[in-house]
């Protein structure tokens, strides 16, 4: 085990490293590209035995990917933002055939206006895919999850792929010390992968992508439903043989100050950050307030949220997208789902830095609220 | 020419009686052996030979999406690559709408990036899946649903988009044309493409017996025509070096062709000289 001051991109890089994938197609675009550029070096240095592909698109490096991943090896790709919007298509192709790969987002928002900087709508764009989505709060917690969701896609009872979320410059490009685990552990933990249903092999062909008629396709989303089930329970397993490997402890969602608040924050990614320093200077004050942290949003775990925000009166819930004409993603599959009073806060869009003065005032606009959704922010005039 | 005993493409798909794309394949995978792994665009092949819980496909097949079986066929060839399976042919099929427009970025990609994969486009010169909407790849005059006769048309007003030259001008060590009326011909190229390190791209035409409008027992009779008429120039194109590979021993008018298809039944005078003059040029410019 080394320490080194570095980004959640290159721990990303590093993780994918660690994970040995055999083919890597990969296209840049900020702020992803140093994970593209220090894959690239890698592999120049043999530091991974990969075939990288310099891919003409996204399109082209997601289509490669469900190719090589049915090939039958280990695939790694990331992108971003509009990267992830041409990926759209194919993202929902490679869920349906079961290719358990790992892509890394660097959350960026969308055009139009145009915009390179953080906010999370890429990824919740995509999910109605039978993708898994883990967010990230730091570049640990990036190359923890990146190795942990090649464990959780490639198991039997998941096989679907996995986006590990990381935002966009305040984690791609902001240096914090991180633990690479030794090579050893990380094979203990995640052997080399080994397909067991689908893959092209000559001695024993099958084939796979086939058209299904209204008489197959129900069953084959319904076994994707299943699987996605599956993995609340595969990812908390997973996540627990993790820490008795590494010692860092993870899960599907992360309650901090929980048991005893009043108003819980929920949110997901870097802002949690921000959040629990906030929660420490309200306690000081004798508010009892909490901050639940969301790492699984696909699966979304209802129990688990459930369980963390049983006794509390509130949740003011954070989010860095905006479903129009009804609010926050994460806000609305709360509402749907736990059965508590809560209120949508849609902020950061676009990189618009969510200071402390923005948590407390979404506090106090779940302590005393107006309306079920608000935008916070927002310049006046 | 040897022809095997099994075929690697079963019969019973869902193929249209007279089929050419059936043939295409046919040809082409007893050409390259079961060591081979197939990818195919969207399109009638696709949907023809692979209705779940059934395939056609004796060798190994995959199918994505319609426009990225280049990038599909690059990730299965890079794949097999790193695992040592360097004996494995890796073939990829795709109509002409999912060669020359659609999936044109993503061939190009995998093309320029020397992946060592054979590309087939079966070009029937429309979106025949669909019903018979035309592409880049219809020919001057042919009639399709979205290129139809009307007062103010006479059917398609653009040349034939020239897809075996874009191909060769990526400098790949093979670009082929074929035809599935010269068989010999055809599996001669598949071989040599499939022999090649690196990407080779050979373009079939394959008379659809639907789009174009012919008795289904003259599919092979019709590909025939388009040769004998200099509709379409076998030819090749090894390290460089441009060759003919096969000369009519006269060529026929374009009329004995264009007149046996529905597509084209329409045309006045002044359209099929217009082809005509298109078709010379075309042959005297690859020297046919």
């Amino acid at each position: 085990m080394t320490k080194e001051i570095m980004t959640a991109n290159k721990a990303v890089a590093e993780a994918a490293r660690l994970a040995k994938p055999k083919v890597i197609p990969v296209y840049p675009i900020t702020p992803q590209t140093t994970i593209s550029e220090y894959l690239a070096q890698y592999v120049a240095d043999e530091k991974i035995d990969a075939n990288y592909v310099k891919v003409e698109s996204e399109h082209s490096a997601i289509s490669a990917a469900v190719g090589a991943s049915c090939a039958g090896v280990r695939v790694f790709t990331a992108t971003s933002s509009q990267g992830l919007m041409l990926m759209h298509e194919i993202l929902f192709a490679a869920a349906g055939m079961r290719a358990p790969f790992v892509l890394a987002d660097a959350n960026r928002a969308i055009s139009a206006p145009l915009n390179i900087w953080n906010d999370q709508q890429d990824s919740i764009a995509q999910r109605d895919a039978g993708w898994l989505q883990i967010y990230v709060e730091n570049a640990q917690e990036a190359l923890d999850t990146t190795l942990m969701a090649y464990k959780v896609s490639e198991n039997p009872k998941v096989l679907l792929p996995s986006m590990v979320c990381l935002d966009g410059f305040i984690l791609t490009h902001t240096v914090e010390p991180v633990e690479i685990p030794d090579q050893e552990p990380v094979d203990e933990f995640l052997p080399p992968y080994k397909p067991e249903h689908a893959y092209l092999d000559p001695k024993d062909p099958m084939s796979i992508g086939n058209l299904a008629d209204p008489d197959y396709y129900l069953e084959a989303r319904h076994d994707m439903q299943v699987a996605m089930e599956n993995s609340i329970d595969v990812i908390q397993e997973t996540c627990d043989e993790f820490a008795e490997i590494f010692g860092r402890k993870y899960g599907l969602v992360e309650p901090y100050k929980t048991e005893d608040a009043d108003i819980i924050f929920v949110a997901m990614g870097s802002i949690c950050s921000t959040i629990r320093v906030i929660v420490n200077q309200l306690r000081d004050q004798g508010e009892k307030v909490g901050l639940l942290k969301i790492r699984a949003y696909r699966p979304f775990p209802v129990e688990a949220i459930d369980e963390a925000v049983k006794d509390c009166q509130k949740l003011a819930v954070v989010d860095k997208n905006v479903t129009f004409g009804i609010g926050g993603a994460l806000y609305t599959d709360v509402k749907a789902k736990i059965h508590k009073e809560a209120y949508g806060f849609i902020a950061g869009l676009g990189g618009r830095d969510i200071t402390p003065e923005a948590i407390l005032e979404m506090y106090e606009k779940t302590k005393n609220p107006v309306k079920e959704v608000t935008w916070i922010g927002l310049k006046e005039e | 020419m040897d022809i095997p005993d099994k075929d690697l493409l079963s019969p019973g798909h869902r193929g249209c009686a007279g089929c050419g794309a059936s043939i295409a394949v046919k040809l082409a995978l007893n050409a390259l052996g079961e060591n081979t792994v197939a990818i195919s665009a969207t399109g009638c092949l696709e949907v023809m030979t692979t209705p779940y819980p059934e395939t056609a496909w004796e060798v190994p097949f995959i199918h994505v999406a319609f426009e990225n079986s280049g990038a599909v066929a690059s990730g299965v060839e890079a794949a097999l690559r790193i695992q040592g399976k360097d004996d494995v042919n890796v073939v990829a099929f795709g109509g002409d709408g999912g060669t020359v427009d659609i999936g044109l970025q993503s061939l190009s990609g995998a093309m320029e990036r020397g992946h060592n994969l054979t590309y087939i486009c079966y070009d029937n010169e429309a979106y025949m899946n669909t019903g018979i909407q035309r592409s880049g790849a219809t020919p001057f005059g042919a009639t399709t649903t979205t290129s139809p006769k009307g007062v103010a048309s006479f059917g398609e007003d653009k040349p034939k988009k020239d897809m075996p030259m874009i191909m060769a001008a990526h400098g790949i060590p093979y670009v082929a044309t074929a035809s599935i009326a010269y068989p010999e011909d055809f599996v001669n190229k598949v071989k040599k493409a499939a022999a090649v390190k690196g990407p080779a791209y050979i373009h079939l035409q394959q008379p659809c017996t639907t789009g174009w409008g012919f008795d289904s027992s003259r599919t092979i009779e019709l590909g025939r025509l388009a040769v004998e008429t200099g509709s379409w120039i076998l030819y090749e194109i090894e390290n460089g070096e441009f060759k003919i590979t096969f000369t009519p021993e006269e060529r026929k008018p374009v009329t004995e062709y264009l007149s046996q298809q529905k597509r084209f039944r329409h045309l006045e005078e002044e359209q099929i000289s217009k082809i005509q003059k298109f078709v010379d040029a075309q042959c005297a410019e690859l020297g046919l």
